[in-house]
């Protein structure tokens, strides 16, 4: 499936490894029974990964969050939002590493996605079909500022408030 | 009144560009259908029977006489002149095109007015008690946190995609007309009995629909500043526990339910402990900012009673009937709120014609400080209204078809759109209440009744809010032909309460007949001052059920 | 929602609402018309099946919503009308406004709802 990041579609240098198969490769995603093996036996430079369900809790995550690059949450259906708070949850717990979406999400959500914590998303090929890399980067861009404080990168209108505030106040 | 600053602003013409940008994209295909719909149902528009229907944010009720002109005049520009005031303080046009409505929501734009998360699986407007700011027995004004609600709950990240929609209300008094344990969460403003500071009481997991629940007690008191904090860790795990397998059992009611109010108080408070309050709060300047704007008009200094309102009544009987029934105690002496019934005998509950629209919005210049609340009985309220002014005021509301004098009496009865409009209606809702409201409309048979409250809904989903009418009244499909079912003894308020049913549907036709026995036997057993919901609680439901139960050959025995 | 699975009434009609006007549409002879009066009857199964596929390929063409076959009664001017009062109401209008909807805009519907 295309991969999808704020700079638009790129290839994907993680390499998925079923459970049973060997984790051999630079980057490897697997799943969480296996993840605990495959840390222990991995060579120094490889990087691993965690492909999760959206119903899997923060403390069964919790052990491994300083020794992944990358935790992969699945979306069963766009309009299945647990994830969301999920990614929250990783990166409130301080997770430093990458956050992706799996599954069926759309353009529409990538605001909210990245103000949530990811950092890319995996989508079906049907779905890049139908909405091209523009429409991604248009839907970034559709967000000057939100009311929640915390989320995204950029300043929340409460802080622009706040900033202002204290603008005016230097000024008067 | 909140007014929008350069950020609100900007925020709102941004989702209206984006709204319009999904339309074209729903058009020219990278949206599916199935994709589409969650988009435009978080922006109000919902596929009634005939046509659109566009749900427009009127957050805490609260409307400036500027923008209910704005409503009034998209609803002739672009629906058939008139709109719908509903139980959720919204207004639904029913008409419009899907074409027009980026056009819509830039008009609702330019008067500080949205339609976001007016539906979908999100958190909805935030309603409050429509006499905020007006009421003696408010501890404070509900209103600076419904707004600061409505800002914290617009658009966020974590929470767009909830297991189903999710409904705040917040009142500031102990007396409940925001029915806030028929929501999500109901939030109501306490003093703490020792400290005295101001905080909230918090209520979780009411809710109507199918499965009607009264909210649960989740937090006995929420230090203010705490508020926001507590409601992120609140909907965090409603939006990663709550059912997503089934819509019907997908409301936090069930969750609730489920798990029990211990265990879910439990995991909000482990999920609150791990937060940091001050940094998802807003700071106390921010919070000054919003109060600011819920400041009191500039009331002038009166006596408790008008001596001129005293002589308009007594010279003019159907204007003291009016102020006896549409007045409500206001907490400044010499003014009064009023209700603005839209409610006309025989009329469609809750319609109002753009001409009606500019009527208000005129009187309320003139008589109200410009400013209009829209109640959840959907009617409308002018808040605050010199009593010297009644008359003028009442005089205006009769040219306009608007001074109907049956706040809170059988006549004012609360109806869904139902099957006239509604495309998951069972049966219709509307024509029943027309029907009760013809029945009952001598004045005189209405006050000797007292307050009583019908309501009305077309389907299970009881957006008419039956299962807490006085009298509650469902529309169903049975054998091929409407039917319907009608409980007793629901209660929206402090009291809140479930009604029962009474027994089997009956057509439409029987309804008003089966209503005229429930009211007799209150009448023939009420103690001196009693209200029907008092009589019914007292009585418990079964004379009642013998009575609606009884055929109408042996009412009419019973009643010679 | 038309379903295969389902057991089809006859004689059936196909209805919709047009994507962006919301408008009730049939579909006709000529594709989908506003007017009921011209809607194609489909008289038995083989008509009908026509019918579904020319609602789920409109549905994936996306020109329309929520497109489903509504069995109907013949009147005698030939006007088909639905067994269903849901249905019935649809097509006219809110019946406590004979003003609005297509009873308003079609005489042969009014007073039939
Ligand atoms: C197109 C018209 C409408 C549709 C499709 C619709 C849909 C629904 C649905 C599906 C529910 C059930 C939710 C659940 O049980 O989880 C519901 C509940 C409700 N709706 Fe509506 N509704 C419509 C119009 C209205 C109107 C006009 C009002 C106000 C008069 C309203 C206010 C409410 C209220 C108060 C509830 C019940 C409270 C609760 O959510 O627990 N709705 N609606
Ligand atoms: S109760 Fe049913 S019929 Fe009435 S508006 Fe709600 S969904 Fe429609």
């Amino acid at each position: 499936m295309p991969l999808l990041d704020a700079a638009g579609f790129r290839a994907d240098p993680w390499h998925r490894v079923a459970a049973g198969e060997p984790a051999t490769g630079e980057a490897v995603l697997v799943g969480l029974a296996e993840l605990p093996a495959v840390i222990a036996g991995r060579s120094n430079a490889q990087r691993v990964g965690v492909e999760v369900a959206n119903t899997v809790r923060l403390p069964e995550l919790s052990p491994f969050l300083g020794q992944i690059d990358l935790v992969a949450i699945a979306f069963p259906a766009f309009a299945d939002g647990r994830a969301f708070s999920l990614a929250r949850q990783l990166r409130e717990a301080g997770f430093k590493g990458a956050v992706r979406a799996v599954g069926p999400v759309i353009a529409d959500q990538f605001t909210h996605l990245v103000a949530c914590g990811f950092d890319e998303v995996e989508v079906p090929d049907a779905i890049a079909a139908r909405q091209p890399e523009a429409q991604w980067r248009s839907a970034l861009a559709s967000y000057g500022a939100t009311y929640q404080t915390g989320y995204g990168a950029g300043a929340s209108i409460l802080e622009r408030r706040r900033a202002l505030r204290a603008g005016q106040g230097a000024a008067s | 009144m909140y007014r929008y600053d350069q950020f609100d602003e900007a925020f709102v013409r941004e989702r209206v560009a984006q709204f319009r940008g999904q339309v074209a994209r729903r058009i020219d295909g990278s949206l599916t259908e199935d994709e589409f719909k969650p988009l435009r149902l978080k922006n109000g528009v919902y596929l009634q029977l005939h046509a659109y229907m566009l749900r427009i944010a009127i957050p805490y009720g609260t409307l400036s006489s500027v923008q209910l002109r704005q409503l009034a005049l998209i609803g002739e520009r672009y629906d058939r002149g008139y709109g719908h005031f509903t139980t959720r303080q919204n207004l639904q046009f029913n008409w419009p095109k899907l074409r027009d409505i980026p056009d819509i929501l830039d008009l609702l734009a330019d008067v500080g007015m949205h339609c976001i998360q007016t539906s979908g699986n999100c958190i909805r407007n935030t309603t409050a008690d429509h006499f905020a700011g007006a009421a003696a027995d408010e501890v404070e004004d509900p209103r600076p946190t419904a707004e600061l609600i409505r800002q914290w709950s617009t658009m966020h990240p974590e929470f767009d995609y909830l297991p189903r929609k999710f409904k705040i209300a917040v009142t500031g008094a102990p007396r409940d007309r925001a029915a806030i344990r028929a929501h999500d969460i109901g939030i109501q403003v306490v003093r703490h009995p020792v400290s005295g500071e101001v905080g909230y009481r918090l209520f979780v997991g009411g809710g109507l629909g199918r499965t009607p629940m009264i909210g649960k007690l989740v937090r006995d008191f929420l230090p203010k500043a705490h508020l926001l904090a507590y409601l992120q860790s609140l909907m965090r795990v409603y939006n990663l526990e709550g059912r997503r397998d089934n819509k019907y059992k997908a409301r936090v009611k069930i969750l609730v339910h489920e798990i029990g109010i211990e265990e879910f108080r439990g995991r909000v408070e482990a999920e609150f402990a791990a937060l940091d309050p001050a940094a998802i709060a807003a700071d106390p300047e921010e919070v000054a900012r919003i109060e600011a704007y819920f400041a009191p008009p500039a009331f002038v200094t009166l006596p408790e009673t008008s001596q001129r309102l005293v002589a308009d009544r007594a010279r003019d009987p159907a204007f003291d009937r009016w102020v006896e029934t549409n007045t409500f105690p206001h907490r400044e002496p010499g003014y009064a709120a009023v209700t603005v019934s839209l409610k006309p005998v025989g009329g469609v509950p809750g319609d109002a014609t753009s001409d009606q629209m500019r009527a208000v919005a005129d009187l309320a210049d003139a008589h109200s400080f410009g400013e209009i609340r829209v109640s959840h009985h959907q009617n409308l309220i002018l808040p605050h209204v010199r009593q010297d002014a009644l008359h003028g005021l009442w005089t205006g509301l009769v040219a306009a078809g608007l001074a109907e004098a049956n706040a809170g009496l059988i006549t004012d009865i609360i109806a869904c759109p139902g099957l006239d409009y509604c495309a998951l209606a069972t049966a219709r809702s509307i024509p029943i209440a027309q029907a009760i409201s013809r029945r009952f409309a001598s004045a005189e048979r209405q006050r000797e009744i007292g307050e009583l409250g019908i309501k009305i809904s077309g389907c299970i989903n009881a957006c008419g809010h039956h299962h807490v009418g006085h009298i509650g009244i469902l529309g169903l499909e049975k054998s091929g032909q409407e039917s319907y079912q009608v409980t007793l003894g629901g209660d929206a308020t402090e009291n809140a309460a479930i009604g029962q049913l009474l027994g089997p549907g009956i057509a439409a036709t029987e309804v008003p007949d089966a209503i005229e026995r429930l009211v007799a036997v209150y009448l023939a057993h009420r103690r001196e001052g009693e209200t029907f919901a008092e009589a019914v609680r007292r009585l418990g439901i079964e004379p009642f059920k013998a009575g609606f139960l009884a055929t109408p050959a042996e009412s009419a025995n019973a009643a010679a | 929602m038309a379903t295969t699975k389902q057991k089809i009434l006859l004689p059936a009609i196909l209805l919709a609402n047009d994507l962006l006007d919301g408008d009730v549409v049939f579909w006709t002879e000529r594709g989908w018309s506003i007017d009921p009066a011209e809607a194609l009857v489909a008289r038995d199964e083989t008509a009908a099946v026509r019918l579904q596929e020319v609602a789920a390929a409109a549905l994936a063409r996306g020109a329309v919503v929520d497109a489903y076959l509504v069995d109907v009664a013949l009147r005698e001017d030939g006007l088909p009308v639905p067994n269903h009062f849901r249905e019935r109401f649809k097509i006219a209008g809110p019946s406590i406004r004979q003003d609005l909807g297509k009873q308003a805009a079609f005489a042969h519907l009014r007073g039939r709802a």
